[in-house]
């Protein structure tokens, strides 16, 4: 039933783009964004509350940490655009949300993702959810900005596989890009520009906000909002025996730190030593940053390179052993957190349970009808094909 | 006698003879000794003159709690009453064994053991619960139980500001006893812990601490304090753990520092104990007979403490590069900078030390029982007397430009961290934007109708508004049902109600 609602709001909210009219970038702000001074600016119950240090960890009402806001209306919108358009791809074959499908919690539904011609990449496309938090990108947290971020799926050679003068070259050469730019950065004296273009995407990702899920309601004081097996498994979740809220910390259940936890690669696969490279730090072999686990519902399969295929499994894996996953002759510094909880089976079906308490889509944005480029959306959006598997049949 | 008095002599007569807890009694009388009259001394100590007076500290929240009084009793669940109270109330729970883990995710409760001759409210996780006590609330009171068996901690905060942690027993509740994390303005004073297989009393990543009086014993760590700031860790009795008082930065936390933490006039005596700590725990690598290891933690001052028979060393200074079981941050400064050594009573530490403090012992042509260990860099640190110890590592270090604390009494705030006032217009436009917003426009169609319809027809209503939100019903036919606000307060409805009647786009 509610999956029929979706299908039913998504049409709705579809906005209504007819050939050959000209695209006008919205002079208005996304939903819970609030336009001051030309920008837009996140407003959330959360900003009522403090946070140690600021650094946004905590417990139940806990602030926010520093965030990205204040991008103009028509920037937001110009990234909406740039996100679903395959221009960006060498090929017109891939774009963004290729592999960051909205109805996939901006994931794919694969364990490592799909570039061009079919390659399968090292890693799987993490939710963009909430990533306007995040003071880190990628699983080895290799970059610092959302806007560096961007540089790297389309200038990979097995993402996107653009070139910055191919991709500059198309943009130019399409009909209403330049215009679209020019509306969105009236201000600078090259407005399409490869710098403009990382900053827009970076202007729509961060309003992909989802801070109204049933747990924040009963964070915020509603304590009605989960039902028993719920708060069951949030004080599982939070104990200090499977210590899942160390790392995966509220409000945004990640602490952004990067955490060995030795977590093997799907069969066959060679070792991915993560943020040792990033770092040139051996005790991070092994390492990847520790992802929010806001809509985590939706995004199967688990892990960075996808060995998990539902939550339960991810789950489990912390209650295995400590390093049992580790290859052989592989040295290892294993997160401290990881131990040998010896949940039961019941407290791991009661974590799983309250992790659905943590999906909150009422911010998702509206796919674009028709793209700048001309191009057709390329991105899989039947919603019902490679459905992540769900934990419950209640929705 | 009267009759009265007979049924009186006769309850009395019975209630001894059937049990203390066969009959419910009536609420004992509690006597907060935080605050009220001091003892004023005898006379004669004031006859040549004013004496010296200084405050001791003892609590935060010395004003008259002003809600009701809830009460526990043997049979029942403390959850039940924490679901019930509301904030400003305490619970007081009487002797007898709770088993259960009780979660306290509301500001301003004080949940108080009851102890009647000796015997205490007992939490017992029988061994397969994971936590007693865990609290997310701002104002939290934890006093007078006894806590023993779960998997996890005894007492464990997550961000809750100006907490009291007083006066528990707390034996072999696992991984820590006392454990407040991510709060600001905290006490944790006369606890009585034992039996943990990491830090009996655990603070993380918190300013203005203050850890007092309590005896830790028979643990891996016996105080610990990590990745926080402006601590004082005084008067506490630290003997037979495996290392006794830690001031740690652990790299990997989200908060980075420790700094300015006086650990002073403590028992540090005997800290031998086997090494039990969980494999790949950082304390799993502190040596048996450690008194006091200062790990990347800059403004340590020691001062005044009794540090003896520790058979590693009296206090061991190190950097992270040294220390085994910890990973590496950028963002961490490895190094424990500006630490103070003053005056301390040391005696017979190191007598049977490590290969490692040996051999760094060599290289400075010292042997014997040694006091003091720093290993690694450490920056503009000092020392005074330094003549009194044997010492490896702090020949170099400057004399220090302050011999004692005693200026500092303490680092709790003058007053509580306030609760943060929610202005209720400004909880209407945050309510409005936050959530509504999310499926209304001013004049467009989203998933809902647009503002301007819902204006035209609450106008002059908006508690009718109010009241529709929390309980809405199918109105439109092409529309979806909105599903229920409830999880708004009242106050919170009629606000954003009348927020949303007043936007004009």
């Amino acid at each position: 039933m509610k999956f029929l609602l979706r299908l039913l709001i998504l049409s709705i909210v579809m906005p209504v783009e007819a050939a050959g009219q000209e695209f006008v970038l919205k002079d208005s702000c996304p939903p819970s964004f609030e336009l001051r001074d030309s920008g837009c600016y996140l407003v959330s119950r959360y900003q009522f509350y403090d946070s140690l240090q600021n650094r946004g960890v905590g417990g139940t009402q806990t602030g926010l940490p520093e965030y990205r806001d204040g991008f103009s209306p028509q920037q937001i919108d110009l990234g909406r655009y740039l996100f679903f358009d395959p221009i960006l791809s060498r090929d017109g074959s891939l774009s963004c949300a290729s592999c960051h499908q909205p109805d996939k919690g901006f994931s794919d539904g694969q364990a490592r993702s799909i570039g061009i011609d079919g390659q399968v990449t090292r890693r799987g496309a993490p939710s963009l959810w909430n990533v306007a938090f995040l003071k880190r990108l990628f699983w080895d947290a290799r970059a610092d900005s959302l806007e560096e971020q961007a540089l790297g799926p389309l200038f990979a050679p097995d993402e996107m596989a653009n070139t910055p003068l191919q991709l500059m070259q198309a943009m130019e050469s399409s009909e209403h890009y330049p215009a679209l730019f020019a509306q969105a950065y009236p201000q600078t004296a090259e407005p399409l520009s490869l710098e403009n273009l990382t900053h827009a995407l970076a202007a729509f990702q961060s309003s992909l906000v989802s801070l109204n899920s049933r747990y924040d309601r009963y964070a915020l004081g509603h304590h009605q909002a989960l039902s028993e097996e719920e708060i069951a498994g949030m004080n599982v979740y939070r104990s200090f025996v499977a210590r899942c809220a160390e790392c995966h910390t509220p409000p945004l259940f990640t602490n952004q730190q990067v955490a060995v936890i030795g977590s093997p690669e799907p069969e066959g696969l060679p070792l991915d030593v993560g943020a040792e490279k990033t770092f040139n730090a051996a005790k991070l072999k092994g390492g990847f940053k520790v992802p929010s686990l806001r809509n985590i519902v939706r995004t199967a399969p688990y892990m960075h390179s996808g060995r998990f295929d539902s939550l339960r499994e991810a789950v489990e894996f912390y209650t295995k052993g400590r390093g049992h996953a580790v290859p052989d002759g592989v040295q290892m510094q294993i997160h401290w957190h990881i131990w040998e909880p010896q949940l039961t089976e019941q407290e791991i079906d009661d974590i799983v349970t309250f992790l659905d308490a943590l999906t909150d889509e009422s911010l998702m944005p509206s796919i674009p009808g028709r793209l700048p480029s001309g191009l057709a959306a390329v991105h899989d959006n039947s919603n019902n094909k490679h459905n992540p598997p769900r934990e419950h049949s209640d929705e | 006698m009267s009759k009265g008095k007979l049924l009186a002599l006769v309850l009395i007569v019975a209630a001894f003879f059937a049990g203390r807890y066969f009959f419910a009694t009536g609420p004992v009388q509690m006597t907060d000794s935080r605050g009220g009259a001091s003892y004023g001394g005898n006379q004669e100590a004031t006859a040549d003159g004013e004496r010296r007076s200084g405050s001791l500290v003892r609590g935060i929240h010395m004003a008259p709690m002003t809600g009701q009084v809830h009460e526990v009793r043997a049979g029942e669940k403390i959850m039940d009453t924490v679901k019930l109270a509301q904030s400003g109330d305490t619970i007081h729970v009487y002797p007898g064994t709770y088993s259960e883990t009780v979660y306290i995710d509301k500001d301003n409760i004080r949940l108080v053991g009851i102890i009647e001759e000796g015997q205490r409210a007992t939490l017992d996780g029988k061994g397969h619960l994971n936590d007693a006590i865990l609290y997310s609330g701002n104002d939290i009171v934890v006093e007078n139980f006894l806590i023993t068996k779960y998997k996890g901690n005894a007492i464990m905060g997550q961000a809750g500001n100006n907490f009291e942690i007083r006066n528990n027993i707390i034996v072999d509740t696992g991984v820590y006893g006392i454990f407040p994390q991510l709060g600001k303005n905290g006490i944790v004073t006369h606890n009585v812990i034992s039996g943990i297989e990491d830090a009996a009393i655990y603070v993380g990543m918190s300013d203005n601490i203050h850890v007092a009086h309590n005896h830790v014993f028979d643990s891996v760590a016996g105080i610990e304090i990590e990745n926080s700031r402006h601590a004082i860790v005084e008067n506490n009795f630290v003997t037979n753990n495996t290392g006794g008082i830690l001031a740690f930065i652990t790299p990997g936390l989200p908060v980075k520092t420790t700094y300015d933490v006086i650990i002073r006039n403590n028992f540090i005596v005997g800290n031998n104990h086997k090494n039990f700590a969980a494999p790949g725990s950082t304390v799993a690598g502190i040596p048996p007979g450690t008194g006091i290891l200062i790990m990347a933690a800059d403004e340590v001052v020691v001062e005044g403490n009794i540090i003896s028979d520790n058979k590693t060393a009296g206090i061991i200074i190190t950097d992270h590069n040294n220390a085994p079981n910890t990973t590496i941050d950028p963002e961490s400064d490895p190094a424990p900078d500006k630490v103070a050594i003053l005056d301390n009573l040391m005696s017979n530490n190191g007598y049977d030390s490590i290969d490692e403090v040996k051999a760094l012992m060599l290289t400075e042509f010292k042997t014997g029982k040694v006091d003091i260990v720093r290993v690694g860099v450490s920056r503009d640190s000092c020392i005074i007397n330094r003549h009194q110890y044997v010492t490896v590592g702090v020949d170099k270090w400057a004399e220090c430009g302050f011999t004692h604390t005693g200026d500092v009494l303490t680092y709790l705030l003058d007053e509580p961290v306030p609760p943060r006032e929610i202005d209720p217009a400004e909880a209407g436009k945050v309510a409005y934007l936050g959530i509504c917003a999310g499926c209304h426009t001013y004049t467009g169609r989203m998933i809902g109708p647009p503002v301007q319809v819902i204006q035209a027809l609450y106008m002059d209503d908006p508690q009718g508004l109010a009241d529709y939100i929390a309980n809405p019903v199918k109105k439109r036919d092409d529309y979806p049902q909105m599903p229920p606000q409830d999880y708004l307060d009242p106050a919170t409805r009629l606000a954003v109600a009348e927020y949303m009647l007043s936007v004009t786009k």
